[in-house]
């Protein structure tokens, strides 16, 4: 890397720190100013009050991530429970957005490929994420109860795993067909006038053309698995992840402020992280990233 | 040719990194799905108990005769399913993926009467913890004075001896303002909420565990009015244990299994009331994160609403029932509602099961109506820590 790639790197990260310390920022500047009752309009609020229960001092929340999850004497710290948790999450996001993007993919090859199957799939693609399927986790949980063959039983997490796959096949579904749609039809021309194949035009001109609408939608994947799966947690209260934290931690907003805070720091971490994986793979593709459009 | 064999690595690195969260993930997923069950060795029956929340003190009884072997002496092995916010018990019971489950009668009577075919076998909690809580200076000391005030509410099957008391006190719910209650006592300890539902063992603690910014000490019981319903008269049967109704008529097994987990889920309610302590770090054990003096409280509340026992600990009250039948089906809701429009069948009941298991305790020895029973006083710590 040359010396002004490395620049706008550290610029980059200065920005994102800048960023972060502005929001901190904020937050304790609206605390310290605001009023005390938030900002309420014809009977909604739509600041929130600055007492130290609705809105905790950061260094409240920074002091509790570093003591222990409770008073008991094998009780682990918190940011040592909050990063369990966060793993346990980010693996279920990482196996949902992995059956998400497959089947988002598959879902664009067949659309791209016959002109009928697009007609016919994509309106049921886009209907698909009207169904508020996270509303019906525990469905989703119980049915998957009754599936057992051979040594194979469904688990709880792979219910949550599925709902974070369907919401994250969609933006993956739609921005690979416009991708795989998006070569000129004078290259499409060219590729017939060398009498290729659709195989070998699929994997010459299209998927690397398709590599700039892929990238934002698989990064929106990311972030819907990630939500996906801590809302599912929530809704079925599965045991080691991020959401059930949330859960249990709720309950402690009277008497510790800091402690329900604590697992909402580690989604946001999640979050990072599965961003950051796209981000990787955008990195292995970088040669065919041509200016990328928004999903 | 050089191109596709870029493509190809670009492929197969991504393959490989996929494969290496698959496969932390799947040891993840291991390490936290299975819970208590037991070395599922030798004869044991299998059986999976429903609960109506995640660990906690509530179900310290179940819990207790899990790590004391009280199922395994009796021959089964019994796995806890921690319920959610989404997770309605009497459903999963009644759709047959567990065997037994946790849940509150007025619930469960809407579900039976949309359908589901389940059993009251055992009255765990013969007392309701459900009250209605509001700071002094708001004078709020009887459900008359909910009139005009800000009510809080959970809702979603919570609200109906609230709704029963203030209808006996020809309080409408045109009158109060009705708000949603969250999981947490914020809305209540920063006035949104005058009056606020709290269950003894739980959110009343909350607010016992938090600090008066006043005073710059933990809020006092002295500084709350609370309404209780068993006082009010509009209690409504609580935690019981539930059976399915079709396999208790036609498995004589399951009958017999039924028997058999109630009787030990009752030795785990006496282990938790004569030793609460022990009952609450078992809880804690099985994975609750509740804090210390919280655990030790909600223990000893809901060793409050069992013991003493009346008749003898799980059995039903007739007159209790018909009082909760009575209030489900005349009570209205604020959409005019009532959470049943018939007289349940007479399968919604029985004391056959937990007649049964309690004449074998007799037998035994053991004193199932706690007349000795004497609470432990529980100190709370800030943050119930």
């Amino acid at each position: 890397m040359n010396r002004s790639g490395r620049g706008t790197t550290w610029r980059r990260i200065a920005t994102g720190a800048l960023g972060i310390v502005l929001l901190c920022a904020a937050w304790e500047l609206y605390k310290l100013l605001g009023p005390a009752d938030g900002v309420v309009v014809g009977g909604l609020t739509i600041l929130p009050r600055t007492s130290d229960l609705a809105m905790p001092h950061l260094w409240t929340m920074a002091e509790r991530v570093l003591e222990p999850v409770t008073g008991a004497s094998n009780a682990v710290p918190m940011w040592e429970a909050v990063l369990q948790a966060s793993l346990f999450t980010l693996g279920i996001s990482a196996v949902g957005w992995l059956v998400g993007v497959s089947v988002g993919l598959a879902l664009a090859l067949l659309m791209q490929r016959f002109r009928l199957a697009e007609q016919a799939v994509l309106p049921w693609v886009i209907l698909s994420q009207t169904v508020p399927l996270i509303a019906i986790a525990p469905l989703v949980r119980r049915w998957g109860a009754q599936i057992h063959f051979g040594e194979f039983t469904w688990e709880n997490w792979m219910s949550v795993a599925m709902i974070a796959s369907y919401l994250a096949f969609f933006p993956v579904s739609v921005g690979a067909l416009r991708g795989l749609s998006s070569p000129d039809a004078a290259h499409v021309d060219l590729m017939r006038c060398y009498s290729v194949g659709w195989w070998k035009t699929l994997w010459r001109l299209r998927l690397p053309a398709s590599v700039g609408y892929l990238l934002p939608a698989l990064r929106l994947a990311a972030a819907s698995a990630v939500i996906g799966a801590v809302v599912a947690e929530v809704s079925i209260g599965l045991r080691g992840g991020i959401g059930r934290l949330i859960v249990e931690y709720a309950g402690a907003a009277g008497g510790d402020p800091g402690k329900p805070w604590a697992p909402i720091f580690g989604s946001v971490l999640v979050g990072l992280v599965a961003a950051g994986f796209v981000g990787l793979i955008g990195l292995f593709l970088r040669r065919f990233r041509r200016g990328e459009v928004p999903a | 040719m050089k191109h596709s064999t870029r493509w190809l690595g670009t492929v197969g690195a991504l393959a490989t990194a996929s494969a290496l969260v698959l496969t932390g993930c799947s040891s993840g997923g291991g390490g936290g799905g299975s819970d208590e069950s037991g070395d599922g060795a030798g004869d044991l029956t299998p059986v999976t108990l429903q609960l109506q929340w995640v660990a906690q003190a509530q179900f310290a009884g179940y819990y207790a005769a899990v790590d004391q072997g009280y199922y395994e002496e009796e021959g089964l092995d019994v796995t806890i399913e921690e319920g959610g916010p989404d997770i309605v018990p009497q459903d999963v019971l009644a759709s047959g993926d567990v065997d037994f489950a946790i849940s509150w009668v007025p619930k469960v009577l809407g579900s039976i009467e949309q359908g589901a075919n389940i059993t009251d076998v055992a009255q765990i909690f013969e007392r309701s913890a459900t009250t209605q809580i509001s700071f002094k200076d708001k004078n709020i000391t009887k459900p008359a004075d909910l009139a005009g005030t800000n009510v809080g509410s959970w809702g979603y099957g919570n609200e109906w001896e609230l709704f029963a008391g203030m209808q006996k006190e020809g309080v409408k719910l045109e009158d109060i303002s009705l708000v949603q209650q969250a999981f947490d006592m914020t809305g209540f300890l920063s006035g949104d909420i005058d009056a606020a539902q709290a269950m003894t063992y739980n959110e009343y603690a909350q607010v016992l565990e938090t600090v008066n910014p006043e005073t710059g000490e933990l809020y006092q019981p002295e500084d709350l009015n609370v309404i209780d319903w068993n006082d009010a008269g509009t209690a409504m049967l609580q935690d019981a244990i539930w059976a399915n109704a079709d396999k208790l008529e036609s498995d004589a097994d399951y009958a017999e299994t039924t028997v058999k987990f109630i009787k030990a889920s009752i030795k785990g309610w006496i282990y938790a009331a004569e030793n609460p302590q022990e009952a609450a770090d078992i809880v804690t054990a099985a994975g609750s994160t509740l804090g210390q003096s919280h655990q030790l409280w909600m223990t000893n509340e809901v060793n409050k609403l069992i013991w003493p026992s009346t008749n003898g600990v799980g059995l039903i009250d007739e007159a209790a029932w018909a009082s909760t039948v009575d209030i489900a089906l005349n009570t209205k809701n604020e959409t005019g509602a009532t959470i049943i429009t018939a007289d349940p069948p007479e399968t919604a009941y029985s004391n056959e099961y937990v007649q049964k298991a309690l004449d074998e305790l007799t037998e035994e020895g053991v004193d199932i109506m706690g007349t000795d029973y004497a609470p432990v006083d529980v100190t709370l710590k800030e943050g119930g820590n």
